[in-house]
């Protein structure tokens, strides 16, 4: 019989001060170990990247592993604006709506090749990539991408979410990359 | 007590506004008045899945009218469809009904081989009817635990789409994708099934019945899910033909009209199955229909997988149908048609051609003019979704929103084909 | 370019046409149109793999669909579909409606096609026959132009409503004339 006791993979300490009872970081890095691993995404899935999306979600690729338990459909409540499917431009105005309603901090997930760039529906009907409207932190190709392909986005956006720091909220830069957008 | 004469009161607006408009509430923008809340379903919404709007006027928990918009997908298919040549045309089908492509790709090639008269051998059209019926299949099990979910029950969603798993990898065996499957070429099939796709089929319909047992049972005589879905949103069968209903939808009001029997297509009627039928049209019905087409689909990949033909898997029609790239790399035709037929210099006659399959809403039919030039002159698709969605606002009125919610369900609308 | 549906192919057509039953019932649907409403209302009887197609003019097709609608022995009471179609080159035919209709009970299709100049784009309504035909209509409307008249609603349905131009009007390309980055010179146009 195998007793070995299996090795429970958690998430790594942040690089701080160790001793009895205590340990010393910087706030920056608690607060992002804490953002990153609990990201609640907002899946506001239009088309078939959807259905890789609920096949991401089921048991077999599971996305609450991630941290991503609680998909909610409220933009006041969920930290990742997970973008899958072709948006026409009669979605646009609605995008940018569910983005402005969004609390800081905020990320946003461009899945799927409509998402990114129009995909394969250059027409006249179909917004050319959601990042004419919004900004866009992830890309992830695709048609549709596979559920790992999905996952693989998902850490990346952990990676940005672990690695940002506290001001960047409010610092110029982000201020004038939202006004570049006309976005208050 | 308290609450049932508050609410007394209010059921009195519904009579008084039928009343006023001489019996039939017709849905109308204008019927504005101060004691009726106007609600805005979508187009995100959790419980609509794809997005589509629904102005509601609500009197309390009841819905007096509803004002759909749609077009929110619209990505201009048939206009798209008129710059591209026809092997470029299928992934634009895959994304109609994105929850069965197979269908839709099949489809179209069928439309695409009545208009060049190419005949297709038994061997790939009993494959094609393995991959439809499990495109069926597919479907039905999304419609249906995505109804669950929306009554409250998230464990058929969990468990069904582990098999749609298991469906998904028998399409990559296939085709090589996993949803939008592109499947299939113009004369037959592009690869003959792999050992490792028939062992995969076995397997799948070995162990899918149980899986498919213990939905029904979590569902069919559950007495929450009844009182839920029994007698919402019912639909008389001739409204139902007047609003051009087809599908699952039609055959839960009671009209037996499937067209793998009325119009057979790629050997349906070498198989033997049965066309399950509702009573009253509503949510229940529905979702009964849907889980006894998945029994039947399950007889027919059975008989067609007992009974594969030996054979070719495709027409011989190199004007048409790929050469396999061995060839195309040491045979100078080969090398030819390749070229031909990828940059779309495919010979069209001139003329029109309708064709139809019955898809997992429906009937699904291709309507396709060609001038003889490349790219068609005209495709227009008949989209189930589109035509029997028009029924919505009038199934609505009178209920409450979370019936609304569920008979939007029970519907299987699918954005895509809705908007193409 | 003339109306290509003149002109037919060959073998598939032959096929179709050695298939006597639904030959018959096509013989049956046409002498009872004749007999209706006149062998000069229809022009352009053919049969295209199998499906009786016609052509009539936008006046009659009221009474052509309701008659095939009402017959007691036909019984079509099932609207397939409905689309429309832009020809540029015929001169006052510029734009068109296709209707497919289907009975259920005898397994009959028949296609019937009118043609209207792009100046008077104005075709009688079928919503009091066929509920289906609300928004076929409201797409054609959005599509081409079309106007219905005793449409109960009128407006477009898939695309934006303040657009001003008709999209699938043969014109008009598929692209968005407004994006600036996918410009013509990296697709090879």
């Amino acid at each position: 019989m195998d007793t070995r006791v299996p090795e429970i993979k958690s998430v790594a300490a942040p690089e701080g001060i160790e001793g009895a009872g205590f340990f010393a970081t910087s706030l920056e890095k608690v607060v992002g170990i804490a953002r990153a691993n609990s990201l609640w995404p907002l899946p506001f899935a239009t088309s078939c990247c959807g259905i890789e999306f609920m096949a991401t979600m089921g048991a077999h690729y599971d996305i609450s592993r991630f941290g991503s338990e609680r998909p909610s459909f409220s933009p006041r409540q969920a930290d990742l604006l997970m973008v899958m499917g072709t948006i026409a431009k009669k979605m646009a105005p609605i995008v940018k709506q569910v983005y402005e309603q969004m609390a800081e901090p905020r990320w946003v997930l461009a899945m799927g090749a409509c998402a990114c760039s129009g995909g394969i529906f250059d027409s006249y009907s179909v917004l050319q990539g959601i990042d004419r409207i919004i900004p866009v932190d992830v890309y992830i190709p695709g048609c549709p991408p596979r559920p790992e392909q999905v996952l693989d986005g998902l850490m990346r956006v952990q990676d940005l979410a672990k690695n940002e720091s506290i001001r960047r909220r409010n610092s110029p830069e982000y201020q004038a990359l939202l006004a570049s957008y006309n976005i208050k | 007590m308290a609450v049932n004469d508050a609410l007394a009161g209010t059921h009195k607006i519904v009579e008084e506004a039928q009343e006023q408009q001489g019996g039939q509430l017709v849905p109308t923008l204008n019927d504005f008045s101060q004691e009726l809340t106007t609600l805005n379903l979508g187009p995100t919404h959790p419980a609509t899945h794809g997005i589509f709007q629904n102005i509601l006027q609500m009197d309390g928990e009841r819905i007096i009218s509803g004002v759909p918009t749609i077009g929110y997908i619209h990505r201009a298919f048939e206009k798209i469809a008129e710059r591209r040549p026809f092997y470029q045309i299928t992934p634009l089908t895959d994304r109609m009904n994105y929850c069965s492509s197979p269908i839709n790709n099949i489809g179209w090639h069928l439309t695409v081989e009545k208009l060049l008269g190419v005949t297709v051998p038994k061997r790939a059209q009993y494959m094609r009817v393995i991959m439809m019926e499990l495109a069926r299949i597919a479907d039905h099990l999304i419609c249906n635990s995505i109804l669950g979910v929306d009554t409250g029950a998230f464990t058929g969603f969990l468990y069904v789409f582990q098999e749609r798993e298991k469906i998904y990898e028998i399409y990559e065996e296939v085709c090589g994708s996993r949803l939008t499957t592109n499947m299939g070429r113009v004369g037959g099939m592009e690869r003959d099934f792999s050992p490792v796709a028939i062992e995969k089929l076995r397997k799948w319909l070995k162990e899918f019945p149980a899986v498919m047992k213990e939905f029904e049972a979590m569902f069919n005589r559950n007495r929450i899910f009844m009182d839920r879905v029994v007698n919402v949103g019912p639909i008389t069968a001739e409204k139902a033909l007047n609003y051009g209903f087809t599908g699952p939808n039609l055959r839960a009001a009671g009209v037996d009209y499937d067209v793998r029997v009325m119009n057979p297509y790629s050997s349906y009627e070498d198989f033997e199955f049965d066309i399950p039928v509702g009573t009253n049209g509503d949510t229940y019905d529905r979702f009964i229909v849907r889980n006894e087409e998945i029994w039947q689909s399950l007889r027919i990949i059975n008989q067609a997988l007992d009974r594969l033909p030996e054979g070719p898997f495709h027409a011989d029609a190199p004007h048409y149908y790929l050469p396999p790239k061995q060839a195309v790399y040491k045979n100078m035709e080969a090398l030819i048609y390749h070229f031909k037929i990828i940059m779309g210099e495919i010979d069209a006659p001139v003329g029109e051609v309708y064709q139809s399959v019955e898809g997992g809403n429906g009937e699904l039919g291709f309507y396709l003019i060609s001038d003889g030039g490349r790219t068609p002159y005209r495709l227009h698709f008949r989209r189930p979704c589109f035509i029997y969605y028009q029924a919505y606002s009038e199934m609505v009125v009178g209920t409450s929103l979370s019936d609304a919610i569920v008979i939007l369900s029970s519907m299987n609308v699918i954005a895509g084909e809705l908007d193409a | 370019m003339a109306d290509p549906t003149k002109e037919e192919s060959t073998a598939a057509q032959e096929t179709a046409a050695a298939q006597d039953p639904t030959a018959q019932q096509n013989a049956q649907v046409l002498a009872l149109l004749h007999s209706l409403f006149g062998e000069a209302t229809f022009t352009d009887v053919h049969e295209p793999y199998g499906l009786l197609t016609v052509t009539t003019k936008r006046e009659h097709i009221h009474r052509i669909v309701a008659g095939l609608q009402q017959d007691e022995t036909l019984k079509f009471h099932f609207l397939t579909t409905m689309c429309g179609i832009n020809y540029p080159e015929n001169l006052n035919q510029e734009l068109g409606m296709i209707y497919h209709l289907h009975s259920l009970v005898h397994n009959i299709r028949v296609r019937i096609k009118i043609f209207f100049p792009l100046a008077d784009p104005v075709v009688p309504t079928l919503t009091d026959l066929y509920a289906a035909a609300n928004w076929m209509e409201r797409e054609a409307y959005d599509f081409y132009g079309i106007i219905f008249t005793g449409h109960p609603n009128l407006r477009r349905i898939l695309n934006v409503e303040d657009m001003d131009y008709h999209p699938m009007r043969k014109q008009y390309p598929v692209e968005d004339g407004t994006r600036e980055d996918k410009t013509d010179l990296f697709f090879g146009r």
